[in-house]
């Protein structure tokens, strides 16, 4: 519209089996597994009792004992994975460029850790319809508005630009660096802090997963639970995590030397108008996001090197998704690689948009496609090459990335190598 | 290549001052204060009681049995509010080109009495289940998912969060939505922050009123101002591409031609007041893309907090963006209470019915002006001159937004 481009020039993760970037990054290639039996409160009463955790440590991330107390964990991660991201990206911002420096984050489930923990003490463990408001916490509020998440990571880094929650369920880490991109197309800001954060793993979530068994509940084996496109994938594994990325108008990169890991060549979304949480077989709306994706950046299927997979192992998830895929690519669906790190972290709700852009984004740095672990078994509807197992070394130019949610949300987004004439 | 223009061209309002434009637009005019006792719980055990609510709200009117077992409060009220749009706007309830409309409203705090009732039955019983809808009741994209379903909606959705500077942001990113190819945009807000649970924790800010008696209670920019009262709904819009709206015969409201969000960068405590420098700005960046003068705005609709230092400081900002001079202010937050996202709605709601009825209402206070709240309130309702409106919003931690409606010219608004 205006020729306004936006580059990544900072990454920052926090996610299962590794918290910051290159641990992160560095588990999913070498494609361990971080899913196992729940620790954060006793799993038996539940149907899935397994979960992908992270080993946060709020003093290792920097948190001041303040944002410790105030903060919910998913904001704790965010503010970890902000801090990573502008330290990486070197930027030192000048106070005009902060009055245009935004952070838009997505969160699909919020503060709901807070809020349970916080209301088994009100209600005195449900008892209580009206609970006791007195002996709720001094953040109760910050718990309740999920918006908390940006304006704690704006507070911390002092930016003045737009602040903004974007909250489409699983599609939020996707629509948030969406939101954060057209900002900056729009001229609205030159940089933004985007990504997104979830902590769901409390007793509520994973009853309400457990109520529409869309969770896994291969108890047993909690290592090789999470089966992305595998014949006998019984559901996801749930999961934590956060990326932020910082986003900047291309000009603005280049004139102050920044490293590029990757343009965002393109972004769309399409909802089902079909079901919450059903799926059609025939995946047309996501395969219509891929399309408009592809359009706005004026790549051909053939052009994109890595499809980051929605990936969740449920079974209509990655029916859906292979029909998806092959109706935006035609015979091209069968020749580019495809994987889902949620294999290996599991499914962080809103947050796992954001960690698999960063995938894409260390995917194009890298030139190293990470696996889908824990396939065995063909499934004949999931019959693409979604890079069994292990690494694998390609030159990727072009990733692309998919998320599907509850509410029927369908979100795509491209991340580019940068063109030598931005560049330079 | 000039942008597409995106026009509001239906408005849905549930709220307490009424379901349905006419009767929220009665309410303001006459200024009759809708707060009152909480009836959907009993508060009288917590220090604050009062709210508004909307009163004999029958979801069952909006839609069906099926949708609102599976659903919360705060999605029964979207419902109501986004059918009401449509049909103000004359569209039909699905629509003809599904990817051509889409939903992007406001939520701060999702399903709450649902949910509440379902963390109840999960740790009041020993099986630790909930319902098989607590999956899609109570997250923030609830209400959107099921509008979009409902409507066939298709087309790029979006679900924001900014506290109660929101719902602004909402009818922003309905504009972006348009002027990237949508045709309709379904934007706004509704919320019910009225469960036990939900009010433990909003009275956690702060800022709530303890004020028992409800001509007292939320008195924004008065002497006696002591804090402000939750609410319930808010209100929809049919956002749609100027050609589009015309080419229909649709009436026009006014167009979405100015936007702007600051955040103060600083945290919302006992002694803050938020930033009128970032505020101002907000306004200033509004009012810029709008192309407007301050001189040229005939009516300011502030977010009227009824904190006196969040009054004070919001004063402080209008004057210095009317560079010294004070505008025309209304507010009418005082009769509904404060619905969140969907206040900020029912605020854009109001200005346009302004225009719509060629009347600027009279503001519904204050009685008597706090110190350093000096603001041109208006006493008495007057014709528009320049038709452009200023709505302002604030959020808990700072967050500031603003936008500039350019009300249609009478004749325009009469088209159909």
């Amino acid at each position: 519209m205006t020729g306004r481009r936006t580059v990544v020039t900072g990454i920052g993760v926090v996610a299962p089996g590794g918290v910051t970037r290159d641990r992160f990054w560095k588990g999913i290639t070498e494609g361990r597994t971080a899913t196992r039996r729940i620790s954060f409160f006793d799993p038996s009463p539940f149907r899935s009792q397994i979960a992908a955790e992270c080993d946060f440590d709020p003093d290792a991330a920097g948190l001041t004992p303040a944002e410790r107390q105030r903060a919910d964990r998913y904001v704790q991660f965010a503010l970890a994975c902000a801090a990573e991201a502008v330290a990486d990206s070197g930027l030192d911002l000048t106070d005009a460029e902060r009055d245009r420096a935004g952070v838009v984050l997505g969160t699909a489930v919020g503060g709901t850790m807070a809020l349970e923990q916080e209301y088994v003490t009100v209600s005195d463990s449900g008892r209580r319809w009206l609970v006791e408001a007195a002996l709720g916490g001094p953040y109760l509020y910050q718990a309740l508005m999920p918006s908390s998440l940006a304006a704690d990571v704006a507070c911390r880094h002092g930016l003045h630009g737009p602040a903004q929650v974007v909250s489409t369920g699983c599609t939020s880490g996707i629509d948030a660096i969406g939101y954060a991109h057209q900002l900056i197309a729009d001229g609205e800001a030159d940089i933004v802090l985007a990504g997104a954060a979830d902590s769901p793993i409390s007793p509520v979530t994973v009853a309400s997963f457990d109520a529409i068994k869309a969770t896994s509940p291969d108890n047993d084996d909690p290592a090789h639970a999470s089966r992305p496109f595998d014949a006998d994938r019984h559901g996801f594994v749930l999961a934590e995590g956060a990326a932020v990325l910082v986003l900047e108008e291309a000009g603005h990169a280049r004139r102050r030397g920044a490293h590029v890991y990757c343009e965002v060549a393109g972004y769309a979304s399409r909802s089902n108008g079909y079901h919450m949480t059903g799926l059609r077989p025939d995946g047309l709306e996501m395969g219509l996001a891929i399309t408009d994706a592809l359009g706005q950046a004026r790549l051909a299927p053939e052009d994109v090197s890595y499809v980051s997979a929605h990936g969740s192992g449920t079974r209509q998830n990655d029916r859906h998704e292979t029909a998806a895929v092959k109706r935006a690519f035609g015979p091209a669906a069968y020749r580019v690689p495809i994987s889902s790190i949620k294999s290996m972290v599991g499914h962080s709700l809103g947050a796992i948009g954001s960690i698999e852009m960063a995938a894409c984004a260390l995917a194009i740095e890298y030139g190293v496609v990470p696996p889908t672990a824990n396939w065995t078994t063909r499934d004949p509807e999931c019959d693409l090459d979604y890079v069994p197992n292990e690494a694998r070394e390609v030159p990727v130019d072009v990733a692309l990335s998919v998320g599907s949610g509850f509410g029927g949300f369908q979100s795509a987004m491209l991340f580019r190598r940068l063109c030598r004439e931005v560049g330079r | 290549m000039r942008a597409r223009r995106a026009v509001v061209t239906g408005i849905g309002v549930v709220a307490p001052s009424g379901v349905g434009a006419d009767a929220h637009w009665r309410t303001v005019l006459a200024g009759r204060r809708r707060t009152g006792p909480i009836t959907l719980f009993d508060a009288t055990g917590y220090p604050t009681r009062l709210g508004g609510e909307v009163a004999d709200f029958d979801a069952a009117r909006y839609t069906d049995n099926r949708a609102l077992v599976q659903t919360d409060r705060w999605t029964h009220l979207g419902f109501a509010a986004t059918g009401l749009a449509l049909a103000d706007a004359g569209l039909p309830e699905q629509a003809p080109d599904p990817y051509d409309w889409a939903v992007t409203l406001a939520s701060s705090s999702g399903g709450n009495l649902f949910g509440q009732r379902e963390l109840q039955r999960l740790w009041s019983s020993p099986t630790r289940t909930v319902g098989a809808y607590q999956s899609i009741a109570w997250f923030y994209a609830a209400s959107t998912g099921q509008l979009s379903i409902r409507h066939q909606a298709k087309g790029p959705c979006g679900v924001l969060v900014a506290e109660s500077a929101g719902g602004l942001d909402s009818l922003a990113h309905a504009v972006r939505t348009v002027r990237r190819g949508a045709s309709v945009v379904l934007a706004g807000a509704t919320e019910c922050p009225l469960s036990p649970y939900a009010l433990a924790c909003q009275l956690r800010s702060g800022l709530l009123s303890n004020v028992a008696d409800p001509e007292r209670a939320y008195r924004p920019f008065d002497a006696a101002a002591s804090g402000y009262l939750p609410a319930e709904g808010g209100a929809v819009f049919v956002v749609e591409e100027h050609g589009h709206a015309t080419a229909r015969g649709a009436r026009i409201y006014g167009e979405v031609t100015g936007w702007g969000a600051t955040h103060d960068a600083v945290h919302t405590t006992a002694d803050s007041a938020g930033d009128p420098h970032q505020y101002a700005r907000a306004m200033r960046l509004a009012l810029g893309r709008a192309g407007v003068e301050p001189a040229e705005v005939d009516l300011v609709v502030p977010d009227a907090l009824g904190v006196p230092r969040y009054d004070r400081a919001e004063a402080t900002a209008l004057r210095a963006v009317f560079a010294g001079t004070a505008p025309p202010v209304s507010t009418h937050k005082a009769l509904t209470g404060r619905a969140h996202q969907g206040g900020s709605a029912l605020d854009v709601a109001t200005a346009l019915l302004a225009f719509a009825h060629d009347t600027l209402p009279a503001s519904a206070g204050p009685q008597r002006v706090a110190e350093g709240c000096d603001l041109d309130f208006l006493r008495e309702r007057r014709r528009p001159r320049t038709r452009v409106a200023l709505v302002c919003a604030r959020g808990f931690d700072g967050f500031n937004s603003a936008l500039v409606l350019r009300g249609a010219a009478p004749d325009e608004g009469e088209h159909r």
